[in-house]
């Protein structure tokens, strides 16, 4: 049982992280602020059945994720189960990769994905249905384990990883239309569009 | 040892770290011999990199930090008590 007088030491080292997955989930920023302080008030008057030496990030994510999902489908009329266009695999790297070998070859391996704006990045994963953006955004940007984001979700760990898969392809292709979109890949390279 | 397609396959779970030992180390040594292979796993692995880096830069707005803490100072349900819903509140202290 954890003592709730130590929660603000253990728990508010995460609010950075948690603010930055809920402007993800919530794609604003005051709904964002809103959702990370109902996480927090939350998860304060439920600390004590929080157990001492577990994970205390990934309880907190979970907390916030619950939040968000309560919140937000509580909204709508039913479940949205939104789906996708269906997109290859390796879509972005058949399109891109010869651009990074190029630069692999100036050595600006490192930053070759820096093509991309943040602004870019994050609108990609905003973009996508919440059923896909969730799992995209706890493997990706928080790096949680498919069991931890299937609890998350209440969703079967199968159901996560073919979410992620499909998740992720469809970021690469908002991310190479906006590439395209700059110029960048007018380069002649190995794959057609 | 795995061929291109069943490697390619297990690209994701291979990048999130969720094979077993026994797979890994057929991907394993699928990729320790196969250069295209390899190039597709390493641009995956620095995509998953970037889309982390520029996904969670975000600055935390003014105030929300102390907002969020004066709610650990409430007395919500008036019970004269901060914060504690339940009523075993008063042995918070463990001293």
């Amino acid at each position: 049982m954890a003592d709730q007088s130590t929660f603000a030491d253990q728990a508010m080292e995460y609010a950075p992280q948690l603010y930055s997955a809920a402007l993800r989930m919530t794609r604003n920023q005051a709904d964002a602020e809103d959702l990370v302080q109902e996480a927090y008030l939350r998860a304060y008057r439920s600390f004590h059945t929080f157990q001492e030496g577990t994970n205390l990030r990934a309880w907190l994510f979970r907390i916030l994720t619950n939040a968000y999902i309560n919140r937000y489908r509580a909204k709508q009329r039913r479940p949205q189960e939104s789906d996708l266009a269906d997109v290859e695999d390796l879509y972005l790297y058949r399109r891109l990769g010869s651009m990074e070998t190029a630069a692999a070859s100036m050595s600006a391996e490192e930053q070759f994905l820096d093509i991309f704006t943040d602004d870019e990045v994050k609108q990609a994963l905003e973009d996508l249905p919440e059923n896909f953006r969730l799992p995209v955004l706890l493997a990706d940007v928080e790096g949680f384990a498919y069991k931890e984001i299937a609890e998350m979700l209440d969703i079967p760990i199968g159901t996560v990883m073919s979410r992620l898969h499909r998740g992720r392809k469809a970021m690469q292709r908002a991310l190479y239309d906006y590439a395209e979109a700059r110029g960048l890949t007018s380069a002649p390279s190995g794959a057609d569009t | 040892m795995a061929d291109c397609n069943e490697t390619i396959r297990e690209l994701d779970a291979y990048l999130d770290g969720e094979l077993s030992d026994d797979l890994r180390g057929h991907i394993h040594s699928h990729l320790n011999g196969c250069m295209d292979c390899l190039q597709a796993f390493d641009f995956h692995a620095e995509l998953k990199a970037a889309i982390r880096r520029k996904c969670s830069n975000d600055e935390v707005p003014p105030g929300l930090l102390a907002k969020i803490e004066s709610c650990f100072q409430t007395d919500f349900d008036g019970d004269g008590v901060i914060g504690e819903p339940d009523a075993d509140a008063g042995v918070a202290d463990p001293s």
